[in-house]
């Protein structure tokens, strides 16, 4: 229990203004899995919260834990410990209902090749209980077909949607995953590395696509990446590594809790700049420039209070990827 | 409702896969071609008339049997095929219940089975097996009944598998023994006790006899072919399929989750 306590204080984050009144729609405490015959945890102890209508991205290095995290959350495997609560139902006792609420796309696609696009989406839609099974697509309801040409058409698939998955290429598996996974209209919608395997062009426009659907469809998008810059698009990230939670917040948060913004001047006359630091309070490292830490302090206001000719300076403003680096560095023995 | 609409779907989608893989389609009528022309009409030629019965006719009906039956269990292989890589994720992550899953594979693969078993009545008719319109009638419902325990069968068999390479490893090993125990191309009336109690714990010889039992009623060769009688093999089928299926889905469904 106290460390329960403890693990709520310690990822209590400022929520996002549109989401201070709502519940979480997807709730992880202590979460712990162990596979059989592993030696070590596989997911250790994590804890984070998503709101409602949040892009949500889960992210580490291969092997941190991410797809066994999500596999756990979209109830396909069993936690050691640990739980779980997607849209108020509970991940281990109510698995039906958790299934009926979310919409998932693997890591590796999971269509049927021998099915064309339309197949394979009629399918699902049968699957989750949304029609009657017909054997064609034109004895199918009106509801269905209209529902799915617009699905296609936002994601331009519209021309190939009937063509057998088979000729498809990478993106438009994608794109067609997307269109199934959103037939039963779930509340989270989660992705397990979905740029894995496309070109930086398909990249870009499945981000697009991402984008869109959240807003149309009004959906929680919960996503798993090794990559930075995808993340850094999210609204809030959990980094793990490990099996472990290393950082959690809005990527701004992030950035600034874990590496400090700092200002780097030089001086030819470096004892009258020490002088003058020191005369003014302000707190510095030689590095042998003057490494000067920016907090609550603005670059414009030490430059503004010395007068020592300087011939260096330099502000650093860290990227995500120096953040995430740092993280992962440190506890990467790869 | 759901569950049966699920079933449905499940099934269908198996059904469409076997009718759209040519080479498959093509493979599956070549084993059953080998066993009846090659084997039982080179048997027939050496053995004759000394045996009592056509053993052309024999070797039809246990073949007939046997590739429903296994058709059925390998089929059910294709459930692992894989967690990893294909439908079957998508599948799993449905909310319907586990039960309907495995019921609707059974189902599917059994329907694929029975497309094949079509297909070797035709190809018996062709090639000259003597065999009756009433005859060849009464072989849709024993395929059916054949294939579900088939079905069942694979169901138990791999619930406890970890991987589809360590199945494909394995199933030799429990069918190929099964074509002699079970009498498919060879009569095993009189057997050693050690091999008689292992043909009892064949599920395959009961799908085999209970093909003869039916095929062969009122023809004077019925005494000299059948084992059990239809009673008999109709029950122990009936039994078998029951407690693979609910043994083999709970042991699958455990082993899906807890990994």
């Amino acid at each position: 229990m106290i460390s329960d306590a403890v693990q709520e204080v310690k990822y209590q984050v400022p929520s996002l203004d549109v989401t201070t009144r709502t519940q979480p729609i997807i709730e992880v405490e202590n979460l712990v899995k162990r596979y059989r015959k592993a030696d070590r945890n596989a997911v250790d102890g994590v804890s984070f919260k998503v709101m409602p209508g949040e892009m949500f991205a889960l992210l580490g290095p291969n092997g941190a834990g991410k797809t066994t995290t999500i596999s756990i959350l979209t109830t396909t495997l069993a936690a050691t410990a640990g739980r779980v609560k997607i849209a108020g139902y509970d991940a281990e006792t109510q698995s039906s209902a958790v299934r009926q609420n979310v919409g998932i796309i693997f890591q590796n696609p999971s269509l049927d090749m021998n099915l064309t696009g339309e197949e394979n989406v009629r399918f699902h839609a049968i699957l989750y209980g949304l029609y009657g099974f017909r054997p064609t697509y034109s004895t199918m309801p009106r509801e269905y077909r209209e529902q799915i040409l617009k699905l296609a058409e936002i994601l331009e698939l519209d021309k190939d949607i009937f063509k057998p998955v088979r000729t498809f290429s990478g993106g438009m598996r994608r794109k067609l995953e997307i269109i199934r996974s959103l037939m039963h209209r779930p509340r989270v919608l989660f992705l397990d590395e979905p740029t894995t395997g496309l070109d930086a062009q398909s990249r870009i426009t499945l981000w697009q696509y991402l984008r869109r659907v959240r807003e149309e469809a009004e959906i929680t998008i919960c996503l798993t990446t090794h990559y930075l810059e995808e993340a850094e698009e999210a609204d809030r990230i959990c980094i793990i590594n490990m099996g472990k939670v290393v950082a959690y917040g809005t990527p701004v948060e992030v950035k600034a809790n874990l590496i400090d913004e700092y200002l780097v001047i030089d001086a030819e006359d470096r004892k009258q700049l020490r002088g003058e630091l020191e005369s003014r309070e302000i707190h510095f490292t030689e590095i042998p420039q003057f490494r000067i830490g920016l907090n609550g302090i603005t670059v414009h206001q030490i430059l503004k209070s010395i007068e020592t000719p300087l011939t260096h300076v330099q502000t650093h403003l860290p990227s995500l990827e120096d953040a995430y680096l740092a993280i992962i560095g440190s506890g990467d023995d790869e | 409702m759901n569950n049966v609409n699920a079933i449905a779907v499940l099934a269908y989608r198996d059904l469409m896969k076997f009718l759209r893989d040519k080479p498959r389609l093509i493979s599956t009528f070549i084993f059953p071609f080998i066993f009846i022309v090659a084997l039982g009409g080179s048997l027939q030629a050496g053995f004759g008339s000394d045996i009592g019965y056509n053993f052309m006719t024999f070797t039809f009906t246990g073949v007939f049997a046997q590739t429903l039956f296994q058709s059925s269990t390998m089929g059910i292989i294709s459930i692992m095929d894989d967690r990893d890589n294909d439908f079957s994720q998508e599948i799993f992550v449905s909310p319907i219940s586990r039960y309907a899953i495995v019921f609707g594979k059974i189902l599917g693969e059994s329907l694929v089975a029975l497309a094949q078993g079509i297909g070797i009545l035709a190809f018996a008719a062709v090639i000259g097996v003597p065999i009756s319109l009433p005859q060849m009638l009464i072989m849709i419902p024993i395929g059916i009944a054949i294939c579900l325990v088939g079905g069942s069968f694979g169901l138990i068999i791999i619930s406890n598998l970890a991987n589809r390479r360590l199945a494909d490893q394995i199933f030799p090993f429990v069918m190929l023994p099964q074509f002699f125990l079970a009498g498919v191309f060879s009569p095993i009336k009189r057997l050693p006790i050690y091999l008689d109690v292992l043909s009892h714990i064949s599920p395959m010889r009961y799908a085999v006899d209970l093909t003869r039992s039916l095929f062969y009623t009122g023809q004077p060769e019925y005494p000299k072919v059948v084992l059990d009688g239809v009673f008999i093999n109709l029950i122990v089928m009936s039994a078998m399929f029951a407690l693979f299926l609910v043994l083999g889905t709970y042991f699958f469904v455990r082993n899906e989750r807890n990994r």
